[in-house]
């Protein structure tokens, strides 16, 4: 079973935690606010994940499993 | 389209060939003053159609007979409104139907022009809409702003009070007594309003921002009810739907798009206003019906602020309908055509039409806020001249970075329209970009947009009347 990323945007206020935490899959836009593509974690990346949205300080990031593929 | 209509029941009615498709059918018997009164109403389209026994666990074969029809929904991004019922009728809770004339769109008039005009339509289409899948409750939602839309249907629905009081047998058919509860609910001035999250939200006392989701509100809406938002046009088509069925319905329009629609239509015309046309109709039947227009034409959005343009090289022979403009990027979204002369600035016009867009915005989310704003100054920059050719670059960059990145779809739909006005008029822009200001750029905007760009930032308790 995969898993994504998602965020929701109206709870980010642009810490940029998620970017130090998981540069393979999040960068920065030039305001600071991460931009994810929302594709599937590749299992490496799993934990870093998990630990970038456990680190968001407003809890905007969301670890989700992806119920299409399971 | 019987002279006495006999209550139906949910039976397919009887193919009648020698009907012709005609219009107008929502705007039939529309008052040149005032609204259309109850009885009025019942003589022009007769009584609403008995639905069957129904419940929670039963719904109305009305949902089977609206897919059937191939309705969509009129408030802009045309979802399949059976589909959307079902959801639902589907919930293990008690439902609540809202009827959506927010009409946050400043080149729309149709939801509030129907609602104001003709009431019991919308009343009607809520109601059905309520039985079929359960609901006991329907919230009519219109613009405080529209004051002459509140006014005519708090009317409407006093007047059904008192019908349903009264219960002489020739009004026997309303069956008030069953009938869901009605309620008018005003809802801020503001783009993104009616949008569907902002408006469960107002509803629900707070502020008419949108909200993350999920729960989407056919899940957990009003008061965490499975909430039906629907456009009041849409009701309007589903009042007509019952009483005359999907072949009635598909008379008209493509077969995508089947049915007629109300266009809004604005700028340099003889007589701007609300039309009813089928899909597929002519652009030029359309101005045509409207007197014809009145100045030569430099390019027409199609949709509205979240809309596109489309020049006035390809506007001849134009359709509309969502398959005739979609080679052209467009779609009909909440049924918008707004005239653009070739007196105008385009460039100018853009840059005030993108900086009303970045106001709008309800500062949620980051890229949003700071991404629109980016934009319109680009568009700013661009209109004033003197800016290097990266400029249009820039669009290009702040776009994709905009795009898809809020919680609603308000910077899709600013991104679109800029984006749209940047390819549409690549010519302008890059003159404006290089030599500054043109002789136009100074005359006042023509495009209509509300001098005050209301920011909900302060909640405001919904007005339930």
């Amino acid at each position: 079973m995969s898993q994504r990323l998602r965020l929701n945007p109206i709870a980010c206020e642009a810490h940029g935690m998620c970017a130090e935490l998981l540069p393979e899959r999040i960068m920065l836009d030039e305001w600071g606010y991460p931009v994810i593509d929302g594709e599937p974690l590749e299992p490496a990346l799993v934990d870093h994940a998990k630990r970038a949205a456990q680190s968001c300080p407003t809890f905007a990031l969301l670890l989700e499993r992806d119920r299409t593929r399971d | 389209m019987t002279g006495s209509s006999p209550l139906m029941t949910d039976a397919p009615p009887i193919a009648e060939p020698d009907v012709a498709p005609a219009l107008p059918r929502l705007l039939a018997g529309i008052p040149a003053h005032g609204a259309m009164s109850l009885q009025e109403h019942l003589t022009v389209h007769g009584p609403a159609p008995v639905s069957g026994k129904r419940g929670r666990r039963n719904p109305s074969a009305l949902i089977d007979r609206i897919d059937r029809a191939g309705l969509g929904g009129r408030g802009g991004a045309g979802f399949p409104t059976a589909t959307k019922m079902r959801a639902v009728a589907g919930a293990r809770r008690r439902a609540i139907v809202v009827a959506n004339a927010a009409e946050g769109e400043p080149a729309s008039l149709k939801d509030r022009t129907l609602l104001q005009k003709l009431p019991h339509l919308v009343l009607d289409g809520a109601i059905l809409a309520a039985e079929a899948i359960g609901a006991d409750e329907a919230i009519i939602c219109v613009c405080e702003s529209a004051v002459a839309t509140v006014d005519s249907a708090a009317q409407a629905i006093d007047e059904r009070l008192r019908t349903s009081r009264q219960s002489s047998s020739a009004m026997a058919e309303l069956r008030s007594d069953r009938s869901p509860r009605l309620q008018l609910a005003t809802v801020p001035q503001h783009y993104v309003a009616g949008q569907e999250s902002a408006l469960v939200n107002h509803l629900n006392g707070g502020p008419a921002i949108p909200t993350f989701t999920p729960p989407m509100p056919f899940e957990a809406g009003v008061r965490r009810r499975p909430t039906l938002i629907n456009n009041a046009e849409t009701l309007a088509h589903i009042a007509l739907i019952a009483r005359h069925g999907s072949q009635w319905f598909r008379q008209l329009g493509t077969p995508t798009q089947p049915g007629s629609t109300l266009v809004t239509l604005s700028g340099p015309v003889a007589h701007p206003g609300v039309y009813e046309i089928e899909h597929g109709a002519s652009l030029a039947s359309l101005l045509e019906a409207a007197g014809g227009t009145t100045a030569r034409l430099r390019a027409a959005l199609v949709g509205g602020y979240a809309g596109s343009w489309i020049g006035e090289e390809r506007l001849r022979g134009l359709a509309l309908s969502d398959e005739h403009l979609a080679p052209h990027g467009a779609s009909m979204g909440a049924g918008v055509v707004l005239l653009l002369g070739e007196e105008a600035c385009p460039v100018a016009e853009t840059a005030r039409a993108a900086r009303w867009l970045a106001g709008q915005s309800t500062g949620q989310c980051g890229p949003c806020i700071y991404g629109l704003d980016a934009l319109a100054t680009t568009v700013e920059e661009i209109a004033g001249g003197l800016v290097t050719a990266t400029a249009m670059q820039r669009l290009d960059r702040l776009a994709s970075l905009v795009s898809r990145r809020g919680a609603c779809g308000h910077p899709d739909g600013a991104v679109n329209f800029i984006l749209s006005a940047a390819d549409t008029f690549a010519t302008e822009f890059a003159d404006h970009a290089r030599h500054g200001r043109c002789d136009a750029c100074a005359q006042p905007g023509v495009l209509p947009l509300p001098a005050q760009p209301g920011k909900p930032t302060v909640p405001r308790k919904a007005v339930v009347r």
